[in-house]
């Protein structure tokens, strides 16, 4: 893996203050049982991520970790509640709006890659550039990739590729608009001991450089040690114990 | 990357069942090329097959219908003829002969059978046919004369001469210089004329001529139930030809039928271009009284309501046909993309996570459902049009008929914003379905 050079112009990100990127205040959410009941999943008072600022998530299974990050990605639309990224509150946005704000300003790192197997790696990453405002950055995207060790592996699928390395093509297109905020469901998961130090390492070092903040679910100690903050979603979730 | 490109992608991704989708497709498609073709063709047939002249004139007894089928297409059976001295009318000093540039006698009535029973007409007729009237007008509206492929034409005072079309020809085999004998009556089995030499075949014309065996009507005369019975008292003195021709009595050869034992099936009038009304002067002096021998009819108004009475609504029937197919092919696609949604909802869940709106989803599988369509009717319009340039010269050497393969109607300009507004509409459905994907359900994180 080559050194990690980002490709960044000088003007990201666009911050305007040194501030929290991420702030959720009184997040709700709840899912509707089949019975009609009410189910409540997330119950946030309070939670916020720095500029730049790398924070674990854990919790333990059911608890509305996955939830809580498809709701900062605004995937899922809460019960109330503020969310603000980079100091605009998303939950107010309209949806195709919210959806162009996530294109353009968050990563997702996802536990089972998702990437697309009809497309090459390099297509995965442009396909993260596709739908921002700015035109897919081809040249960008393969350097990317490059950084991320996979410069030899352009225009392979991702069935040729390794799970490691698909893993590493997912954060390559994560990183691909410059986002302000990476999101990460358990990256490490699906991966072999030996390479989920390098997956890690990846993701620490782009965010680092970057000054990207990142809020990062993991079930593992080994991977949840590394980092300086830690959150227990039981603790910030009042809704934890319910569900 | 564009939506296109991502379309291109899932097509690849399923390269079986888009190939199949996309030959029903292409199948429909072809279906809809060969019947605007065809029609086309038979339309520029009829209409061909009735230029060069502004009148018929034919039997009294039969419709107009019959008069231009019999003469211009040779098909039917022939009228009752009527004398030959109202044909002289029409020549040398005769009522009509002002307005006349041209008036051709037609004979029919005999036939001539290949050795695989393919029966063609003979038709007995003047050497003028192929020198003063032409067969049709090429694209700058210039007339087209008749051209020898062999031979010549016939002389009018070698009675046993013949001139056949290319198709007959072909058909019968018949070479310059070869005998054949004619039958009497249109179909098998009837008494065998005596023989006609060929002397000349025509060059393709794409008319009913190519089918045609022509064949010196001083010869045509003579053959055994041909002349009427002599009246007494009338004049039996050999029939003499228009100004201008030799007399064929000069020879030592046969002698001519009596003009009072002649008759004439029809006659193909050429009117005088310089006075414009002569075709309605002839009209109307032949068709007045009810006893009338002959009758004069335009044929291009009995194509164009041969084309109306039946071509046009035949037309619409195949088209209505062949819409359908591309319906039932249209419904193929949408129920390919359809089921494929299932399998794909993964990929366009990945895709609203990485910010694709719902629109832009819903426009990824439209824009798949229109490349489809619009590869299959590429496809479908290549195949049309290969099949056609396969039969074209099979048709042309059994029928004349000529088919130009690569000829592209302006209907089938119409075929692709059609397809395009029809791949619209077939993809709405499945793409409905992209549009209202759970993103956080289907990459299976409720909670």
């Amino acid at each position: 893996m080559q050194p990690l050079t980002w490709v960044y112009d000088a003007s990201f990100p666009p911050v305007t203050h040194a501030f929290r990127m991420l702030a959720l205040s009184e997040v709700r959410k709840s899912y509707v049982e089949p019975d009609g009941t009410q189910l409540p999943i997330l119950d946030v008072p309070q939670l916020s991520v720095a500029a730049g600022e790398q924070v674990v998530l854990r919790g333990r299974s059911g608890c509305g970790k996955t939830t809580l990050l498809n709701c900062i990605a605004g995937l899922t639309t809460v019960d109330a509640g503020k969310i603000e990224i980079n100091g605009r509150d998303v939950v107010k946005l309209p949806e195709a709006v919210r959806d162009r704000f996530r294109a353009r300003y968050i990563g997702f790192v996802f536990q089972t890659f998702n990437l697309l197997p009809a497309f090459s790696a390099l297509e995965n990453v442009l396909l993260g550039m596709t739908f921002t405002d700015q035109r897919a950055d081809p040249q960008r995207a393969a350097e990317l990739l490059k950084t991320v060790g996979l410069g030899h592996r352009l225009t392979h699928k991702p069935r040729a590729l390794s799970v490691g390395e698909q893993q590493r093509v997912a954060v390559a297109r994560a990183l691909a608009n410059k986002p302000v905020l990476l999101l990460a469901d358990e990256p490490t998961a699906n991966i072999d001991p030996a390479h989920q130090q390098q997956v890690i390492d990846l993701l620490r070092d782009a965010c680092r450089q970057e000054n990207v903040a990142m809020l990062l679910v993991t079930h593992a100690d080994e991977v949840a040690n590394q980092f300086d903050r830690i959150e227990y979603l039981e603790q910030v979730n009042r809704a934890a114990g319910v569900a | 990357m564009s939506f296109w490109k991502i379309a291109w992608r899932s097509i690849e991704q399923r390269a079986l069942a888009s190939s199949l989708t996309g030959l029903s497709m292409a199948l429909g498609v072809a279906l809809i090329i060969l019947v605007l073709v065809i029609h086309n063709v038979f339309v520029a047939q009829l209409s061909n097959d009735a230029q060069g002249y502004e009148l018929i004139v034919g039997g009294g007894q039969g419709s107009r219908f019959e008069v231009v089928l019999t003469s211009v297409f040779h098909i039917g059976k022939p009228l009752y003829p009527f004398p030959y001295s109202f044909y002289k009318k029409f020549v040398g000093d005769g009522e009509f002969a002002p307005y006349v540039e041209a008036a051709v006698p037609i004979c029919l009535g005999d036939s001539y059978q290949t050795d695989d029973n393919h029966s063609f007409r003979v038709i007995g007729t003047r050497p003028e046919m192929f020198t003063a009237i032409p067969y049709g007008l090429d694209d700058d509206g210039h007339e087209l004369n008749y051209q020898f492929s062999a031979g010549r034409n016939f002389k009018v005072e070698n009675f046993y001469e013949a001139v056949l079309g290319s198709v007959a020809a072909n058909r019968t085999g018949l070479k310059v210089g070869e005998h054949f004998q004619p039958t009497h009556g249109i179909s098998a089995g009837d008494t065998k004329h005596d023989g006609f030499e060929v002397v000349g075949i025509l060059a393709p014309t794409g008319t009913s001529t190519d089918r045609g065996i022509f064949v010196n009507m001083e010869g045509f005369y003579l053959g055994e139930g041909h002349a009427m019975p002599a009246k007494e008292g009338a004049d039996d003195a050999a029939a003499s030809p228009p100004p201008g021709e030799p007399s064929e009595s000069e020879g030592n050869g046969p002698r001519p039928l009596p003009e009072s034992q002649r008759e004439v099936t029809s006659i193909l009038v050429r009117c005088n271009p310089d006075l414009p009304t002569a075709a309605m002067f002839i009209e109307g002096r032949v068709n007045k009284g009810e006893d009338r021998v002959a009758q004069a009819v335009a044929p291009r108004n009995v194509v164009r309501q041969i084309q109306d009475s039946f071509l046009d609504p035949v037309r619409v029937v195949l088209l209505v046909l062949t819409v359908l197919i591309v319906v039932v092919a249209g419904i193929s696609v949408l129920v390919s993309i359809y089921n494929s949604m299932s399998e794909r909802s993964h990929d366009i869940a990945v895709m609203r996570a990485l910010g694709a709106s719902r629109a832009a989803v819903m426009g990824v599988i439209l824009v798949e459902s229109i490349l489809l369509s619009l590869l299959g009717a590429a496809a479908g319009m290549l195949l049309g049009h290969a099949v056609l340039a396969v039969a074209a010269p099979i048709v042309e050497n059994y029928t004349g008929i000529t088919v130009r393969p690569w000829d592209f109607t302006w209907q089938e300009l119409l075929l692709a914003p059609g397809l395009v507004a029809f791949a619209s509409l077939v993809g709405l459905l499945p793409a409905m379905t992209a549009y209202r994907t759970d993103v956080a359900k289907t990459l299976g994180g409720a909670r």
